[in-house]
């Protein structure tokens, strides 16, 4: 050995390094931007919160609750000049999740942007305009499938035109992750959607062939990376490989930029835990060698999901501790330093054919289905996840799949992370809620009205007649119209859909035999004693679409001997109580995940009591912090359900007694 | 006024809050529960009030059932009735647990208190109306202008429905060929309407409508309307609704009869199932029943004819 230093070798470039992040209102999220752009972050990830993923303004009855929840209200083009106030937009990479409204969030980027001196044409970034996935799994949809599918094709022509550095579509196999998918489901329905897409891009005729090759170029995709991290990273190498085989034999793209497969990620949140949450740091930085291990198949951007995210919203703190390991990986290790390592490994190679074999049969299944939009309205790719998540959480239940400090190792002492007065998570201010609003209403005073009305007439009519509504749109964006007003006048051209649930057809894992005895005994025993069979409403209050847990309640509770009304998600207080009325609900099970439960269950309540239904138990299931279980109980909630619950028969047993008590049974 | 008697006035007041106590004194097993139901359903059956135009819909898994209900309910609502609907789902055989999802097709405009969706479970009854459906149907109709009733449609269902219902309407599937079986199945029977959903399909179902047509003529049933209707576009709905009401303004005072001649073919059922096959054949099978009930007079209580239907002792 000399002392002279080693030959240093030449490391790739990393991929963007993003976090996923939005709160409260445009300037403290602002704020949070230029603090992680001063931290090393590489790119912007916005979060949207819900009244502008679904199109609402703050002070519409549905968003009670949810303005600046879990994402950053943006109501016009105030509040998007805001968000971006002294980041140049000329230079940045913007991620944008957001779906049903992306034209809407699209023309206040643009126009922000020109406000800013920016040009159309140095624009960096996404929208993530995939309905697909949000009627399977996120939720988060607006229109029936048609328009929306029409809506990303006008995002799509528009970018392709003006925006040539532009991402119009990220397709997601993330949230079908999230709600259970198996890898192959995984990667045949986010494929799947895609080819439909392209295919409804191709047939409008708006693209000549000689471009449509680009278009395929700008499809990018969203992914999600989990625990067993080998195969999901046979999973994007093969996901990769039939992305170029589509673009060459189906749309005949030859250019190899244009064929290559363009992936984000954000790895898992599915398989964190609530239980010992220390330990989701390593989950983290696992899922994360996923998606960076093997350069033929690695991400061009990582997003991570902070330690505490089953416990609540993350603070600052916890987003630079993800954050950090993204750097850690991409600058002090070797790992850019090395070509793929897993070409020509037997292993990899036996994995990838297997994924491969059964993603064709799964992609010729949907086509069977009569493809993509009709099996998405049949609610037959919906049963097949919903299944899914049956099966996995079956096999937690089981203990045949094991999880650390939940169904094994779970002794634990207490965890000094979660010991201080905060809980360990954000707590959003309560009047972000009604300053956002105030801004709205001294926003919409200072506008010119006929000037608004014209351009919302322009936005009409080119929805109705098929035209391209960017144009209108930005239109809109530059005089002032709000998200509500955009998108009620969707609404009203093309309707509102309510997808199928999924949760009719499914049968499968139940847990332990001997659990899903206890519960068909205590249901059947309340059920004897109340005179009919105990009928539990299973409600999603507000605008949060992640329905897994209430699907999976929903499924189990039948399988105990419940009759069980599930109406899908979206619903006022006021459908959730004049649902409860008719049917003659005995009790009340309430899914709610996008941190909105202290405003959303009294209002549960109130409804209840004014149609004299005060004694239905009301159970809450969800994302509850600890410090507001008391509060929840306080209001007069029964029982209440966090992740930490995974034992579904158990949960029926406590829905069954606490049931039998409201109504005056000894159980 | 006994409690029963004040659910029944709050029924025929179209109060929401007594149609939902009555339903769930009908579903309940409890002796003290059955007993007030059998008082509500007496009171609101022979109630001059009652009111009410009960039509239901069936046909195959997969049709586009509650679609096409949600669309006519709305058309309903659109034309200022108030409705009513009763949606019936199929239990698990192992649990006795269901899912009642129909409900969520039903788009219901925040507020609107002038639709009242009642999800019931088929229990044992295999895809037939679910028990207590008929007095359910009851309370409905004379709480709410319109009463829809859906049920899916396999076996037993379809005359469970139309029993129950004064006009059913039987959806059919586009596809060519098994027309004609379909109306062999012996389900000529029971409808009264057809509707070919699906017809934003095209072709395919102006080809099956023109089918239906030739084999209501073969089976010299030419009269029935059958309207091509879609549930995803809403087309035909309207048209659809307007047959329903020429049939009952067609039917004009005859409907008091043949609702008196179902709701006797439902109790001799009923009495069946109560008693058994063996009881009604000694005392001289289903004619015979039907018999002793034409010596009670039009509008008796349905408890009374239940207990004559099949007498005891």
């Amino acid at each position: 050995m000399t002392d002279s230093a080693p030959t240093p070798r030449e490391k790739a470039r990393p991929w963007v390094i993003r976090t996923y992040s939005g709160h409260s209102s445009a300037a403290a999220s602002n704020a949070l931007y230029r603090e992680n752009l001063a931290r090393g972050q590489t790119g912007l990830s916005v979060a949207f919160d819900l009244p502008t993923q679904t199109g609402y303004d703050a002070d519409h009855a549905l968003a009670t609750g949810e303005v600046g929840k879990v994402g950053v209200p943006i109501g016009h083009l105030g509040d998007m000049a805001a968000l971006f106030d002294g980041i140049p937009l000329g230079e940045m990479n913007t991620s944008m999740t957001i779906n049903a409204t992306a034209p809407w969030l699209l023309a206040l980027y643009v126009a922000a942007a020109e406000r800013q001196g920016a040009k159309r044409a140095d624009l960096r970034g996404t929208t993530q305009n995939d309905l697909v996935k949000e009627f399977l799994a996120r939720g988060t949809y607006m229109l029936p499938p048609e328009p929306s599918m029409r809506l990303q094709a006008d995002v799509i022509s528009f970018t392709v035109r003006e925006m040539p550095r532009w991402n119009p579509v990220n397709i997601c196999s993330y949230h079908l992750q999230e709600a259970g998918a198996t890898p192959v489901l995984e990667v045949s329905y986010a494929l799947a959607g895609a080819l439909a897409l392209l295919d409804h891009v191709r047939e409008r005729g708006d693209i000549d062939e000689a471009t449509f090759p680009k278009v395929f170029g700008r499809i990018s995709f969203f992914v999600n990376a989990g625990m067993r991290f080998i195969e999901e990273m046979v999973k994007l190498r093969v996901m990769g490989a039939a992305w170029e085989r589509i673009g060459r034999e189906r749309y005949g793209v030859t250019e190899p930029k244009l064929l290559r497969f363009r992936y984000g990620v954000q790895v898992n949140s599915l398989g964190l835990t609530e239980q010992q949450p220390e330990n989701n740091v390593y989950r983290i930085a696992l899922e994360m060698l996923g998606v960076v291990l093997s350069k033929r198949a690695r991400a061009r951007a990582v997003q991570l999901p902070a330690w505490n995210e089953a416990l609540g919203l993350p603070r600052p703190w916890d987003q630079q501790w993800s954050l950090r390991l993204q750097q850690i990986l991409a600058h002090e290790s070797d790992l850019l330093e090395y070509g793929d390592l897993f070409d020509g490994s037997t292993v990899v190679a036996e994995l990838e054919a297997e994924l491969t074999a059964a993603v064709e049969r799964e992609m010729a299944w949907i086509a069977s289905e009569g493809g993509v939009v009709k099996a998405v309205q049949s609610g037959a790719m919906k049963e097949r996840l919903v299944a899914a998540n049956t099966e996995r959480l079956g096999r937690i239940e089981r203990g045949e799949q094991k999880v650390v400090g939940v169904n094994c190792f779970t002794e634990s002492a207490p965890s000094p992370l979660v010991a201080g007065a905060d809980g360990g998570i954000m707590t959003v201010d309560p009047q972000a809620e009604r300053e956002q609003i105030e801004r709205l209403v001294a926003w919409r005073a200072g506008r010119n009205d006929a000037e608004v009305a014209a351009a919302l007439t322009g936005l009409r009519d080119a929805a109705k007649t098929g035209d391209s509504v960017m144009d209108p749109s930005i239109r809109c964006a530059l005089v002032g119209v709000t998200t509500g007003e955009w998108g009620g006048v969707m609404r009203e051209v093309f309707g509102e859909y309510r997808a199928p649930t999924g949760v009719g057809a499914v049968s499968g894992a139940k847990g332990s035999a001997e659990g899903l005895q206890r519960a068909r005994e205590a249901v059947e025993r309340v059920s004897a004693g109340l005179g009919r069979r105990l009928k539990l409403l299973v409600g999603k209050p507000g605008l949060d679409g992640h329905s897994n847990g209430a699907e999976q309640i929903a499924v189990r509770a039948r399988d105990a001997g419940m009759e069980v009304v599930y109406e899908g998600i979206r619903l006022t207080p006021e459908q959730i109580a004049s649902g409860a009325e008719e049917e003659g609900a005995h009790a009340i099970g309430l899914s709610i995940l996008s941190g909105s439960h202290l405003a959303l269950v009294p209002a549960v309540f109130a409804a209840l009591k004014a149609r004299g239904l005060g004694r239905i138990p009301v159970i809450v299931g969800g994302i509850i912090p600890e410090l507001d279980r008391g509060a929840l109980e306080a209001m007069g909630v029964a029982r209440v359900f966090t992740p930490s619950d995974f034992d579904l028969n158990a949960i029926m047993v406590e829905i069954a007694e606490a049931t039998g008590r409201a109504h005056g049974l000894n159980a | 006024m006994t409690p029963a008697q004040g659910i029944a006035e709050r029924v025929l007041a179209g109060e929401r809050g007594g149609v939902a106590r009555a339903l769930n004194l009908i579903e309940s097993s409890r002796n003290d529960d059955r007993e007030a139901a059998r008082a509500v359903v007496d009171a609101v059956a022979s109630h001059p009030r009652i009111g009410g135009q009960v039509v239901g819909l069936t046909g195959p898994p997969g049709v586009g059932k509650s679609t096409l209900g949600g669309r006519i309910v709305a058309e309903w609502r659109r034309r200022g009735h108030t409705v009513g609907v009763i949606a019936v789902d199929p239990s698990s055989r192992a649990s006795g647990g269901a899912v009642l999802g129909d409900r969520s097709r039903i788009a219901k405009p925040a507020g609107d208190d002038g639709v009242f969706i009642r999800s019931m479970a088929a229990r044992d009854r295999l895809g037939g109306l679910a028990p207590g459906s008929v007095d359910a149907i009851l309370v409905m109709r004379a709480a709410f202008d319109r009463v829809l009733v859906e049920t899916v449609g396999v076996g037993q269902s379809e005359t469970d429905v139309s029993t129950a219902a004064d006009q059913t309407v039987v959806i059919v599937q586009p596809a060519g060929g098994d027309t004609l079986q379909f109306i062999k199945a012996g389900l000529m029977e029971i409808f009264d309407l057809l509707a070919v959903n699906k017809a934003d399909l095209g072709a395919i179902a102006e080809r099956t409508r023109r089918e239906l047509r030739a084999a209501l003529r073969v089976l010299d049933r030419q009269d029935t309307p059958v309207v091509p209707t879609s549930g995803a576009t809403g087309t035909g709905v309207a048209e659809l609704v307007d047959a329903v009401d020429e049939r009952f303004a067609a039917l004009g005072d005859g409907l008091a009869g043949l609702r008196e001649a179902k709701l006797r073919e439902h109790v001799v059922r009923t009495a069946t199932e109560l008693h058994g096959t063996l009881a009604l054949a000694r005392h001289g099978g289903h004619a015979a029943a039907l018999g002793r009930l034409a010596a009670l007079p039009p509008g008796s209580p349905p408890s009374a004819l239940l207990a004559a239907a099949i007498p005891t002792s």
